[in-house]
């Protein structure tokens, strides 16, 4: 038996160990990836984002909490926090909110840190979950670390992006900037209980009326929820299965995963042929390169078009 | 390059304050470590669950409560039963010297007391792990 059979088998340890060479780059992890893949793309992923403090651990564990009582499908999340840019380390502190979720066989919680990437997720999060979904777990929620206008990644990875806000995160000049509110597909003020929760809700509507790219087959609903209450979680998930339902019905989720590929195809290109590049370089190249863009003799636009010519 | 450690942090049992197990979190984190930090009132069987789903390479248990003897046996067994002999468990708190030994026997790789220093954690954290990943 493979690793690949025993994840396909529900063996968590097997799948644990999976996430870690995938996310280790370890090369066991990609081959085996290679034999699942076949057997993912059928999970719905459900992005989670919004700033930090607003809520969104807690509001994962009441989602997952009512997929698991509503609906028989096994549950996964991926919660991703920030690396240190200092010692590369990170705490990892989601699962402190979603405690409900302990003790669920059908559920399966993998926390990563960013590992420097900048956009809201880390480089492997996308191998990690299409992990889980060849696993066999159909809803996938990930979060994203606390972002704030342009960690706007999710978007690429997620097939519904749920954009939290909460009371007092800012007024209407915030609400109509372009980044993470452009990529919601359901928005959410969460920690409805606190007072103002109905202005912010306000706010964010005329902010949508004005500066909504015009999407008239799916306008992005405002709901409200208190995390800490379970109040306004039924409805919310509600918002969230008729989206996936649209994406299917109009063909916008088949858009969306052709673009997805495109996307992921094209990064693994660019790294794929930058870490050769870089491998196949003679000693010191790069070096003296970097050194004439630190010095100004070059911009780096110019230093990379010589090195790419041999004439660094 | 070498693995990024990975390592669970968690306070069995029914003691109220977690200050110290933040404080060696956070010492861990600096050294470059990955730390997964699930909060108070842990079970024994949500601590396993926790390390078998992140794939930790050690699980850090913070207990001030007296119910170490109790607690740390039972984690030690649901990891070997699901199959996560190889990770290392350490502990930090408050444990009388006669439980030490026995403890130790038990499988735990290291118990810090209050005044630890937490460097001498983070080697320990280290040592563990190298010394688990020897023995297969």
């Amino acid at each position: 038996m493979s690793l690949a059979d025993d994840v396909r088998n529900g063996d968590r340890l097997a799948l644990a160990r999976l996430l870690t060479w995938l996310e280790e780059e370890d090369p066991r992890g990609e081959d085996t990836l290679q034999i699942l893949f076949p057997h993912s793309g059928n999970a719905h992923r459900v992005g989670i984002t919004g700033p930090p403090g607003c809520g969104k651990s807690t509001l994962v564990n009441q989602l997952v909490r009512w997929c698991r009582i509503h609906r028989p499908e096994r549950v996964a999340v991926v919660a991703v926090d920030p690396s240190s840019p200092f010692t590369g380390g990170a705490i990892l502190g989601d699962r402190i909110r979603m405690h409900d979720l302990a003790g669920d066989p059908g559920v399966f919680i993998r926390s990563m840190a960013s590992r420097g990437a900048l956009g809201g997720l880390s480089r492997r999060t996308e191998a990690v979950v299409e992990a889980l979904d060849a696993a066999g777990y159909r809803r996938i929620f990930i979060e994203t670390v606390g972002a704030g206008q342009a960690e706007v990644d999710i978007a690429r990875l997620a097939d519904t992006t749920v954009v939290v806000e909460a009371p007092g995160m800012g007024d209407e000049v915030q609400a109509i900037k372009a980044g993470i509110l452009e990529i919601a597909d359901v928005l959410v003020v969460n920690k409805a209980d606190l007072p103002n929760a109905q202005l912010t809700e306000r706010a964010l509507r005329a902010s949508l009326e004005l500066a909504s790219p015009g999407n008239d087959a799916w306008p992005t609903p405002v709901a409200a929820a208190s995390a800490e209450t379970g109040e306004g979680i039924a409805d919310l998930m509600e918002w969230i299965e008729a989206h996936q339902r649209y994406l299917d019905d109009s063909g916008e989720g088949l858009a969306r995963r052709s673009a997805r590929a495109a996307t992921r195809l094209e990064a693994e290109l660019s790294y794929l042929l930058t870490s050769q590049f870089r491998s196949g370089l003679d000693d010191g190249r790069f070096e003296a390169a970097l050194e004439s863009v630190r010095t100004r003799r070059q911009t780096p636009a110019q230093a990379a078009k010589e090195l790419v010519q041999g004439r660094g | 390059m070498a693995k990024t450690l990975r390592v669970l942090i968690a306070k069995p049992g029914l003691d109220g304050h977690d200050r110290g197990a933040k404080v060696i979190a956070r010492a861990l984190r600096d050294a470059g470590m990955e730390v997964i930090y699930t909060g108070l009132r842990q079970t024994p069987e949500m601590i396993a669950e926790s390390a078998l789903q992140e794939d930790v390479d050690a699980v850090g248990l913070s207990i001030l409560s007296g119910a170490h003897m109790a607690l740390v046996p039972r984690v030690i067994e649901l990891l070997r039963a699901q199959g996560q002999s190889h990770v290392a468990v350490l502990i930090g708190g408050i444990v009388p010297d006669e439980d030490i030994p026995v403890l130790k026997q038990g499988g735990v790789a290291a118990i810090f007391g209050p005044g630890a220093n937490t460097g001498d954690i983070v080697l320990a954290v280290r040592e563990a792990v190298a010394a688990s990943a020897r023995a297969g």
